[in-house]
């Protein structure tokens, strides 16, 4: 597991965004369940925040599969801007010919996340979870404190 | 049927007269099928409403069912050949008067099953394919998935389906989804969508090329693209559904309005005919006396 961590450490890139190792395109689709919000679209790098650690993608990218862990997802596109998304849960393909789909189940720009609504849900999550009675709800809750967390975390920055 | 009421007898329209339909008859029928014709036209807006809501939901679903299927296509993962037994998911739902479109399924599946049946596992998403299919091959239904239609579907709904097919407990090699996807508003292809188990994936002939899996993120991986794989058939299924449903009620109100047509012109005659007779016999009695 350690040397796991290590590894994805390894692979993390600093977030200069300026750096392209590779001039290949990465046809980057990224979509939710109501939305689509990059369709094979030519980007230069992507942070995604997965179970295995957080990573960014750049074109030729090694092929991997990875799962979405609640966070904040970072595009960095041709021009040079950046956009954050919030996704809550789903899954990351980088295929061998540089192809990258991000699958979430639930994703939204960080600059309409509402720190109010967002703090609400933490609380509320927070005293389920502290009176969950079975097993299975206690966990449900505690997916769902983590999830609040950070969106909270998220909604402050954004 | 309507020659039959050419046969004009002369009458005072109580006495049913074999060979004439009295002008009752034709009056209860015209109405009928002019409240058929409203019935159908009403559908049919309310066919092409839901249409309207379901492509603009199909457009977004598209990319995420690509996505999924893309990677079994690239890492080309095959059903796993030790575990010969199949999983069928029938892809329909509830409602009928949508012309061939669970029909078009349960032929699929039937002609599939026709050779072996007995390694094959169906599940119904709908209760018209598992009405069709149950006729023919009731032993390999295992289950079937209800309430599906009425509502636009969400993800949550294909989470729930796709949690009860992996705790079904059905040991399949590899399994396919059978769903009807939308092409034109008047045309659909029934095609089939593979789906497959985590042992498979990790067999997979180019799995190695992908790096840092293990067995964790292969079985959320595998979890995920089935809920997404079924999230995508079943926009598909309800686009497909909504327009088959508009073309077939506009086909009834067409059809109704040329019955109507008909009908109106047989009534007048019959009407005709009837104040003719009256008048004959009016006349032939006047000059009787």
């Amino acid at each position: 597991m350690f040397a796991r961590t290590a590894h994805t450490l390894a692979r993390q890139v600093a977030r200069a965004g300026t750096r392209a190792y590779s001039d290949a395109p990465m046809a980057f689709t990224f979509a939710s369940q109501s939305q689509v919000f990059y369709k094979e679209a030519n980007v230069r790098q992507v942070d995604v925040p997965s179970f295995s650690g957080s990573f960014g993608i750049l074109p030729s990218h090694v092929p991997s599969l990875a799962v979405l862990k609640p966070g904040v997802l970072t595009v960095f596109e041709e021009a040079g801007t950046s956009k954050k998304y919030f996704v809550s849960s789903g899954i990351v393909t980088i295929n061998q010919d540089s192809s990258v789909q991000v699958l979430a189940e639930e994703a939204a720009a960080v600059e309409e996340l509402d720190l109010a609504s967002a703090r609400d849900i933490l609380s509320k999550a927070q005293s389920a979870a502290s009176t969950a009675a079975t097993e299975e709800a206690k966990a449900e809750a505690l997916i769902t404190v983590e999830v609040a967390e950070e969106l909270v975390k998220a909604a402050e920055s954004g | 049927m309507f020659s039959r009421s050419a046969l004009l007898v002369p009458n005072h329209g109580q006495q049913q007269v074999r060979g004439m339909a009295t002008l009752k008859a034709i009056a209860m029928r015209l109405k009928s099928v002019k409240n058929i014709q409203k019935i159908t036209q009403s559908m049919k807006m309310v066919s092409a409403a839901k249409y309207a809501r379901a492509e603009r939901e199909l457009k977004v679903a598209r990319p995420y069912g690509a996505g999924t299927s893309a990677f079994y296509d690239k890492a080309e993962v095959k059903g796993e050949e030790e575990k010969p037994n199949q999983l069928i998911v029938a892809c329909s739902s509830d409602r009928g008067l949508c012309g061939a479109i669970h029909s078009s399924i349960c032929k699929h599946i039937k002609a599939g099953l026709a050779q072996d049946a007995s390694k094959t596992a169906v599940i119904c998403i709908g209760d018209k394919s598992r009405a069709q299919l149950a006729r023919v091959f009731s032993q390999n239904i295992i289950a079937q998935v209800g309430e599906v239609g009425r509502k636009p579907a969400t993800f949550e709904d294909a989470a729930r389906i796709a949690t009860f097919i992996l705790n079904s407990g059905y040991d399949f090699g590899q399994g396919k989804i059978i769903y009807n996807k939308f092409k034109t508003v008047v045309s659909y292809d029934t095609l089939e969508l593979p789906f497959f188990t985590p042992s498979a994936i990790s067999a997979a002939e180019k799995i190695n090329v992908y790096d840092s899996l293990d067995a964790d993120v292969i079985q959320s991986y595998m979890e995920y693209s089935l809920t997404s794989l079924l999230f995508f058939t079943l926009k598909e299924g309800a686009c497909s559904e909504q327009s088959s449903r508009m073309t077939a009620m506009d086909s009834a109100s067409k059809n109704a309005g040329e019955m109507i047509e008909k009908l109106t012109l047989t009534y007048n005659r019959t009407r005709q005919a009837v104040i003719t007779g009256e008048l004959i016999e009016i006349i032939s009695g006047a000059a009787a006396v």
